[in-house]
């Protein structure tokens, strides 16, 4: 089943074309990488899937309904591309930021009081950030912070998590356990991952499905048929690696 | 401090006082994250626009106040989303309209006089019971409206494009966020006057965030400091024979320094 369908979108800022006739499905279950070089629309494609930009033509469909139509906001989760780019002063615990996303008013008397307290403490064991709940989210450092993003992204319990370059800034061994972290919920939780990524490295390691983007789709399908296509000689030719393997 | 209790007067000053305190202090911590802490000053130019189109069309000022303050609350909101002002300039262009045409029609008006300086520098010892209980009700409204949109509230002054995704009507609750501080700053007239109501706003709740490690905390904090200032003011105020307005801000501004020179020293645990 098509978690989220897109149809022929076309987007420009400032009459500066972004995205031209894009078409994009994602179906329950998928890790899919949005790969791409800087510019490619990657992220204008994420926010055009969530209603956070409007299309100049084309047609969403999220769970089943156009986008205008949708409700269901907690059925799907999102770590921007500057989640960690928040004031470092901002005077909020790991608990607030993950509890903030549950919108419940008894958080007032306390994020971790009433109802919400074993739903948050449940996000952050998901993502190994637990015994840090009562830190301020400033302190953390930044693959820590990524976490706890996760974490508010699982803590209504979501059918897919949107990620946008989640792991700029963030060194090597930590970006591998993060990575590893989204192959549990992925294969686990069952809980379908879309990622927004210019590493095609990451790629490889982990995801099922590609769709590369440079403001049309060049490729969409699956990992293996992707290290086979065109569109991965091109990236390959401009100067990025990719080693095909089977998942 | 006991005096405070032996007048009729005195108790209504502080029932009033601390109410709307803590109502400009809830949303100072708001505000201040927001990089808002600027509209408070704003508003109460705006409000003195208000409170002098009152006397001009002899009508209740405050409630004349409480009308252009909202009205100019939304205005700013919709220039600075609509013009793609940077910064505090929507804030800096309705203030000084708001002053400007505060000192026009007060001066058509004849009425630079007593009344206005009571709204200019406040006049809480002189508070009615009717003006007691419409302070008190509208800041109960107000700290209402904020613990039923709390989460939100947070989820937006955090991460705005985040909790657009999650559902948050981000628009409605900047709508209702200008609205909340403009009654409050009119609100704040009365205890601290048009020239230093932003600092009701604006001081507690930057005291509050020198020392909290959560943003409960910090509200927490703000809402204590700015009942103790109120408390502790009109005390000074009672003992020394000066303005309420200018003690309670003075006394706001103290605890804020304390607060600063114990995060300096670390005198709280804050992982």
């Amino acid at each position: 089943m098509d978690l989220i369908k897109a149809s022929g979108v076309t987007f420009s800022y400032d009459g500066t074309p972004v995205l031209l006739d894009v078409s994009l499905s994602i179906r329950e279950g998928d890790f899919l990488a949005i790969i791409g070089p800087n510019g490619s629309g990657k992220t204008t494609l994420v926010k055009i899937l969530l209603g956070l930009l409007r299309p100049s033509a084309g047609r969403i469909e999220i769970m089943g309904r156009p986008l205008h139509d949708f409700t269901d906001w907690r059925a799907i989760g999102y770590v921007p591309q500057k989640a960690t780019h928040f004031d470092p002063l901002f005077p909020a615990s790991v608990e607030e930021v993950v509890g903030m996303a549950l919108l419940s008013n008894s958080q007032i008397l306390g994020p971790g009081r009433g109802r919400s307290k074993g739903t948050v403490v449940r996000a952050l064991r998901q993502v190994g950030m637990e015994p840090f709940r009562s830190w301020r989210i400033g302190r953390l450092s930044g693959g820590q912070q990524q976490r706890v993003f996760i974490a508010r992204a699982l803590v209504t319990r979501p059918r897919v998590i949107f990620l946008d370059e989640p792991t700029t800034g963030v060194d090597a061994e930590t970006q591998s356990r993060f990575y590893d972290m989204l192959d549990r919920l992925n294969k686990d939780e069952g809980i379908t991952i879309v990622l927004v990524t210019h590493d095609i490295g990451i790629v490889n390691r982990h995801v099922n499905q590609v769709a590369c983007l440079n403001q049309r789709m060049s490729y969409h399908g699956s990992h293996e048929e992707f290290c086979r296509s065109e569109a991965f000689r091109d990236m390959v030719g401009q100067g990025d690696h990719l080693v095909a393997h089977k998942h | 401090m006991a005096v405070l209790f032996q007048y009729g007067f005195l108790q209504r000053a502080v029932l009033a006082g601390v109410f709307i305190a803590v109502a400009c202090a809830v949303l100072g911590v708001f505000l201040i994250l927001r990089k808002d802490a600027m509209i408070g000053h704003g508003l109460s130019h705006v409000a003195f626009a208000g409170v002098a189109l009152g006397l001009f069309l002899n009508v209740l000022p405050l409630a004349a106040a409480l009308a252009v303050s909202v009205a100019g609350a939304l205005a700013i909101m919709r220039l600075k989303d609509r013009a793609g002002l940077y910064g505090d300039t929507a804030v800096g262009i309705f203030s000084s309209l708001g002053l400007a045409v505060g000192i026009l029609l007060a001066t058509l008006a004849g009425s630079f006089n007593v009344d206005l300086m009571a709204y200019l520098f406040g006049d809480v010892l002189a508070i009615d019971p009717l003006e007691v209980w419409l302070s008190v009700g509208l800041a109960a409204v107000v700290l209402l409206a904020v613990a039923l949109n709390y989460a939100r509230l947070l989820f937006m002054t955090f991460d705005r494009e985040s909790a657009r995704v999650s559902g948050v009507g981000i628009g409605r609750l900047d709508a209702l966020l200008m609205v909340l501080t403009a009654v409050t700053i009119v609100l704040g007239m009365k205890v601290a006057g048009i020239l230093l109501v932003a600092a009701l706003i604006v001081i507690p709740a930057a005291a509050g965030l020198q020392l909290a490690s959560s943003f409960r905390m910090a509200v927490v904090l703000a809402a204590a400091v700015a009942a103790f200032s109120v408390i502790a003011g009109l005390a000074l105020a009672v003992r020394l024979d000066v303005p309420a307005s200018a003690s309670v801000v003075i006394i706001c501004f103290l605890v804020f320094a304390v607060f600063s020179l114990a995060k300096g020293k670390s005198i709280l645990p804050g992982r």
